[in-house]
């Protein structure tokens, strides 16, 4: 059965959130909120944003009314599932002062049983992000909190037909469809859900909820849809010798440029699913008697990430701009093995001024690959 | 830092609202704890009472807006060993600081009857403008809780903890929907320093920069992109000279904008 592709009826949609929760999850999944499509806690498939879809430009994000009632007309929101897996704010532990004269201290190391979480409608570029973020936080040093939720967490997928207006998932070749992690993954069809299990978890769940055989036609469509999808995505990125030419070119006037319209307010790496940087900053109650540490989201985009003995090594806006975009495209390579960017735009539209990682990016590439051809040219007219 | 007993605290007003002060009186759950560990030495906003200096901390609020006050400031800094300024006013003139873009004698006339007994200076200036300050608490009001952070932190002997990075830091770790990207609401939020917990976005309204600008201000490029978007150039010397127009860069975009020739966009 995993692997196979089944059909289910969109009525089973609410079968599922109701099994999951009586397995003990807490469901999260897309709804709205404040003029947006964000992941929240759902209680049933009515909370899910039916009917609508977003549009989506450089920094820009409206939501539309769709002529279907789609469940999952649309693509990603402003917040990923890096939000439960590595809050935006963690108490670690705390000491408090015991006023014994050898041990001197109580220590209080936050172990909070972390919730059991099952992410609906996850799409093809967050389950990549989710594989970059295990090699960051679940790999030789794990992260407890992260290692925990991210252990128990039920993966339902969503195939996506129609990209967004920011989305370029398909030349990062993370997606739309989705290859990896999931338990189950689903493709949103007219009158029902085509159905794959990926694991053995989604397969359990997946016989609960009445999966026909899918026939050879609705396997086509399936196909169809997501060929379609992508090769309709709304930005695209030529990463041919993309991380050797960003690394090569740090001079590059471009970077000038992209830095006299960048506000450094880090709006793109904290709704990045993949950036995973953080502070931590210790604080004292005012008796002295009891201290705490705290983990927050941090941004290489602010002046104080790169405070050191001596000052600040990255104090212009061009330098951190350059930092963060050459460690997303090329440094990541080196460090993961693998990209660190998964082609979701979510950096793209919510830019408050519009700056756009693919054009940036494109920008230098093209001018440089120019370059290139131009002195080949050159040189060969010489011989 | 006192090794032993208890601070003396001062706090002082000057050209303002008393808004930063009454921060320290609505600290309710906190104030018993403060008061053990400070000694409300002279706040005249929450006791009649007097202890003579020196001070070891003093927390200053408003701006220096009258002949008076530029001289009364000098004294507050020889009886003051760490001098803090509290809010908009007294770390950028606040919104008083909207005099040095007019001309007070004209406004001395429309206001006041009897505009000869009015004495005040040409300008509203920060107090760093005048005297050493050893830390600016920004905000208007202040956040009670960064103050109590500063005044914890020197009662410890540590560095305070107050981020000079973007409002955006505190909006996205919130999880709000950004009223920019999702609305079309002009915020200040991406070149505003943090410290209200991104208060106005929360309920849906663009920042108005209380906390003056972020340590990495761009207010050029954010303001074009408003001039994209439809806003006028007023509209936009407006938003920069709020509570702290005076500080840069907003005061110098804010002129740039004002003055026709420069052209932006």
């Amino acid at each position: 059965m995993v692997g196979n592709l089944y059909i289910i009826e969109k009525a089973r949609l609410d079968d599922l959130i109701r099994l999951l929760r009586e397995d003990g999850c807490r469901v999260v999944g897309p709804t709205i909120r404040d003029g947006a499509i964000v992941f929240d806690e759902i209680a049933s498939a009515e909370q899910l944003p039916r009917g609508w879809t977003d549009v989506q430009e450089a920094g820009h994000y409206r939501l539309e009314r769709r002529t279907d009632d789609a469940y999952f007309g649309y693509v990603v929101g402003p917040y990923s599932c890096k939000r439960y897996l590595f809050p935006p704010r963690q108490r670690l532990f705390s000491i408090t002062r015991n006023g014994r004269p050898l041990s001197g201290f109580d220590v209080d190391v936050t172990s909070a049983s972390p919730p059991r979480i099952a992410f609906l409608g996850v799409r093809a570029c967050d389950l990549a992000a989710l594989e970059i973020q295990d090699r960051v936080f679940n790999a030789e040093y794990a992260d407890p909190y992260y290692r925990d939720v991210r252990r128990s967490a039920v993966l339902i997928a969503v195939n996506c037909s129609e990209p967004g207006g920011t989305c370029f998932c398909s030349s990062m070749q993370t997606g739309p469809r989705c290859t990896r992690l999931f338990d189950l993954a689903l493709t949103e069809l007219p009158a029902a859900f085509a159905a794959e299990a990926g694991t053995e978890r989604g397969r359990a769940l997946l016989e609960r909820l009445s999966p026909q055989p899918a026939d050879r036609n609705v396997q086509h469509l399936v196909e169809l849809m997501l060929e379609s999808a992508a090769e309709h995505m709304g930005r695209a990125l030529d990463t041919r010798e993309l991380p050797e030419i960003l690394l090569q070119n740090p001079e590059h006037p471009h970077w000038n440029r992209v830095a006299e319209r960048c506000l450094a307010c880090a709006n793109c790496t904290l709704s990045c699913p993949t950036c995973f940087c953080s502070n931590v900053e210790d604080s004292t109650d005012l008796g002295g008697s009891r201290a705490e540490r705290w983990r927050s989201w941090g941004s290489c985009f602010t002046l104080e990430f790169s405070y050191h003995t001596g000052g600040f090594s990255r104090s212009s806006v061009r330098a951190r701009y350059r930092q963060w975009l050459t460690h997303k495209l090329a440094g990541w390579h080196e460090q993961f093995g693998m990209s660190g960017c998964v082609g979701c735009g979510r950096c793209i539209t919510w830019c408050p001024v519009g700056i756009d990682v693919t054009k940036e990016a494109t920008t230098i590439a093209d001018d440089v690959r120019r370059a290139d051809v131009a002195e080949r040219g050159a040189r060969e007219r010489s011989r | 830092m006192p090794v032993d007993g208890q601070a003396k605290l001062a706090v002082y007003k000057f050209s303002s609202c008393d808004g930063c002060q009454l921060s320290i009186l609505d600290l309710e759950d906190e104030l018993l704890a403060l008061a053990e560990r400070v000694k409300i030495a002279y706040f005249l906003e929450a006791r009649r009472h007097v202890d003579p200096g020196p001070y070891d901390v003093g927390l200053v609020e408003g701006s220096i807006s009258t002949p008076e006050e530029a001289e009364r400031i000098i004294d507050v800094r020889r009886e003051c060993k760490f001098l803090v300024t509290i809010g908009a006013c007294a770390t950028s003139g606040g919104i008083q600081a909207l005099r040095n873009w007019a001309d007070v004698e004209e406004y001395k006339r429309t206001v006041y009857a009897h505009p000869d007994y009015i004495r005040s200076l040409d300008t509203a200036t920060p107090v760093a403008a005048h005297v050493l300050v050893d830390f600016e608490l920004r905000g208007c009001p202040v956040n009670k809780y960064q103050l109590l952070e500063v005044l914890g932190a020197y009662l410890t002997g540590r560095r305070p903890q107050i981020p000079t990075y973007s409002v955006c830091m505190e909006c996205k770790r919130s999880g709000n929907v950004c009223v920019m990207v999702a609305h079309g609401t002009p915020c200040l939020g991406p070149i505003t320093q943090a410290g209200c917990g991104a208060l106005c976005p929360s309920y849906h309204r663009g920042c108005y920069a209380c906390f003056g600008p972020s340590d990495s201000a761009g207010p050029r490029s954010l303001c074009r992109f408003f001039m994209e978007r439809g806003l006028a150039r007023p509209d936009i010397v407006r938003m920069l000279r709020g509570f702290n127009g005076y500080l840069e860069p907003f005061k110098q975009t804010s002129d740039e904008y004002e003055s026709d020739h420069i052209r932006y966009g």
